[in-house]
């Protein structure tokens, strides 16, 4: 018995050990996720004097009204329009993206056809193709038909979204019974019917996920925009962030803390109040696969 | 009932399919394919030749990849290119697996209940939310130079460097500051898969283990990691191929510097075809070995998300014709 109880203690004690060690290195993982972006949104509401003196600091400054004032006077960086193009694209991007790779998904978790598994091999063969290897054959076919700048060509591509189809497919054969589809057919819904008015409801909580992550991909997207797009009133937010490397801008630090902060204040929100849905979907999207 | 089995529904099958696979052909397979010719063909200058033809030598292109730089005897770009994506995905990877890892064998383990996971889960990911273009230029300014600048003022203040330190020109550190933000980025995202994934082993193997008196460390080695082994080969294969195709955070980072050792493939590709010597064909070749190298990789993701149950069933029905076929030619 009593030898017992001291295997206990000692189990115990080291429990407390090994939670301590767990924490402490979580505070400072955690510390360092957040400290980049404190020392930005603190320094945003700070004079270039003052950053100048102490770059490092948790007490706000007073000059946020400035800040915005000098920003404002700069050329290059213009978040409303960033934002503005940011979102048409992002916004259309998402609803392709999502009612398409749904579309694809029931055709190949629904139907019997011939092609079917050649087409969903496809599918997963080209899942992880980056922008990278199309862009020169994409860039030059647009340059040639005038089609640079045009944001359509950004949109249109989200059509063909292999990801989220391989994702909805997974999530179409855990829930979906074709008893469902086949009561529709019998009380004569024509097929595109069923798919709109009885698939689609079904799948919301994944077309919810998934539309998250898509318009984050699409809203946070750099390399495409920064080639195909010349214009400054087409730039999207990224690329009007990578204007802040400019020189002009080179002696306004406080600019550069709140020309960031503009851009990344946005998300921050959007990812704090929806954290519970993406920490969840991320681990879905994987598990699944 | 039986007449409306009768119909043929798999015309639907195709119907539904068409809107993405025009899309693929159009933004996926023509542009690649024309990637292709490209490479073949004269295609370079600020304004290419009229007359698009194919080149004296088809292959120069691919062959000037890997042709060594000029009299310096220096390995090409797109060769140091390569170097560069693997090293610095590597050197990124590794760390980020390894806390990834230990942090899920952490946040499930069933005797110390770590609070706060909800909380700890929402930050570890956060910096991969943010647009990448803003972490790069936030990072440059973090670790500017000479003075007002975050690192350098906190090092000089804590006393532990004498005067300011330039970052941004030393390639170890430039390189190495990529790497952290890279594995620092991720590393939340491949914790909240693989912790999915040890809870998805059966608790009853980790109960009936200890019972068997086996310590965290062992339940670690033999139950945690071989379970999770499928998912991450599947973390290791896409982030190898998101990793190939790094741009966004060593071109704002360090402006892609070649010097530095941060000139990834996708800014090789993209510095050859839209900057000044604009190759659009080498800059295409480029892009085509890229494409073989990511398809080797796919393959290999393939063979991972393979349907096995349909897999095992089509080879057991390829054995049993072999089987039958053997009999029928035995008798």
């Amino acid at each position: 018995m009593a030898s017992n109880d001291v295997v206990m203690r000692s189990k115990t004690r080291s429990d407390i050990a090994f939670k301590t060690v767990i924490y402490i290195v979580c505070t400072i993982l955690a510390l360092l996720s957040l400290f980049p972006f404190i020392v930005m949104l603190v320094n945003a509401t700070r004079s270039t004097p003052q950053i100048q003196s102490t770059a490092v600091t948790l007490i706000p400054g007073g000059s946020l009204m400035k800040n915005i004032k000098l920003l404002g006077e700069k050329e290059t960086f213009k978040p409303l329009v960033g934002m503005k193009n940011s979102f048409i694209i992002s916004v259309s991007v998402t609803v392709l993206n999502i009612y398409f790779s749904c579309l694809t998904a029931y055709a190949i978790h629904a139907y019997d056809w011939k092609l079917k598994k050649a087409f969903f091999s496809l599918i997963i063969g080209i899942m992880c193709l980056p922008g990278t290897v199309t862009m020169i054959g994409f860039y030059r076919t647009c340059y040639q038909l005038h089609l640079t700048d045009n944001k359509l060509m950004l949109i249109l591509p989200a059509i063909a979204a292999p990801m989220t189809v391989f994702f909805m497919k997974q999530y179409l054969e855990g829930t979906l019974s074709m008893d469902i589809v086949e009561s529709a057919r019998i009380d004569g819904a024509s097929e595109f019917r069923t798919f709109n008015s009885i698939v689609l409801p079904i799948m919301k909580p994944a077309m919810a996920t998934q539309a998250i992550f898509s318009f984050v991909g699409s809203w946070n997207n750099y390399f495409l925009p920064m080639i195909l797009f010349n214009k400054p009133k087409n730039y999207t937010m990224p690329i009007m962030v990578a204007c802040l490397n400019e020189d002009i801008y080179k002696t306004e630090f406080g600019c550069i803390y709140l020309g960031l902060s503009m851009t990344a204040l946005p998300l921050i929100i959007i990812y704090l109040c929806l954290s519970k849905y993406i920490v969840s979907g991320i681990a879905l999207g994987s598990v699944k696969g | 009932m039986k007449r409306k089995k009768l119909v043929n529904y798999s015309k639907y099958g195709y119907l539904f399919a068409i809107p993405f696979l025009v899309a693929f052909l159009i933004f996926t397979f023509y542009p690649i394919m024309y990637t292709l010719l490209i490479a073949f063909t004269n295609q370079q200058g600020i304004i290419p030749p009229k007359k698009i033809e194919i080149l004296k030598d088809p292959f120069s292109c691919f062959k000037y990849l890997f042709k060594k730089r000029g009299a310096t005897g220096k390995m090409s770009y797109f060769l140091a290119s390569l170097i560069n994506t693997s090293k610095i995905w590597i050197i990124n990877f590794i760390p980020q697996l390894t806390l990834a890892l230990l942090l899920a064998a952490w946040f499930t383990d069933n005797r110390v209940k770590v609070k706060g996971q909800g909380f700890y889960k929402v930050v570890f990911y956060l910096p991969n939310i943010i647009t990448a273009a803003t972490i790069a230029i936030l990072f440059r300014t973090l670790f500017g130079y000479p003075a007002g600048y975050p690192i350098n003022d906190m090092l000089i203040k804590l006393g532990i460097f004498k005067k300011a330190f330039y970052f941004l020109d030393n390639g170890m550190a430039s390189r190495g500051i990529v790497e952290f933000i890279q594995c620092w980025q991720w590393y939340g995202s491949t914790m909240i898969t693989l912790i999915a994934a040890v809870i998805g082993i059966n608790p009853e193997i980790f109960e009936a283990a200890e019972i068997d008196g086996a310590g965290r460390w062992r339940k670690f080695w033999n139950i945690t990691i071989p379970s999770v082994r499928p998912i991450m080969l599947f973390t290791l294969v896409t982030s190898m191929i998101g990793g190939l195709s790094m741009f966004d955070i060593p071109l704002l980072f360090g402006e892609g510097k070649e010097k530095l050792g941060l000139q990834t493939i996708a800014i090789y590709i993209y510095q050859t075809a839209l900057k000044d010597p604009y190759m659009y064909n080498r800059a295409a070749a480029a892009s085509i070995m890229l494409f073989l190298i990511i398809m080797v990789i796919s393959v290999f993701l393939f063979w991972l998300l393979r349907d096995k149950d349909a897999a095992k069933m089509a080879k057991l029905k390829k054995q049993e014709m072999k089987r039958a076929k053997a009999l029928g030619r035995g008798v």
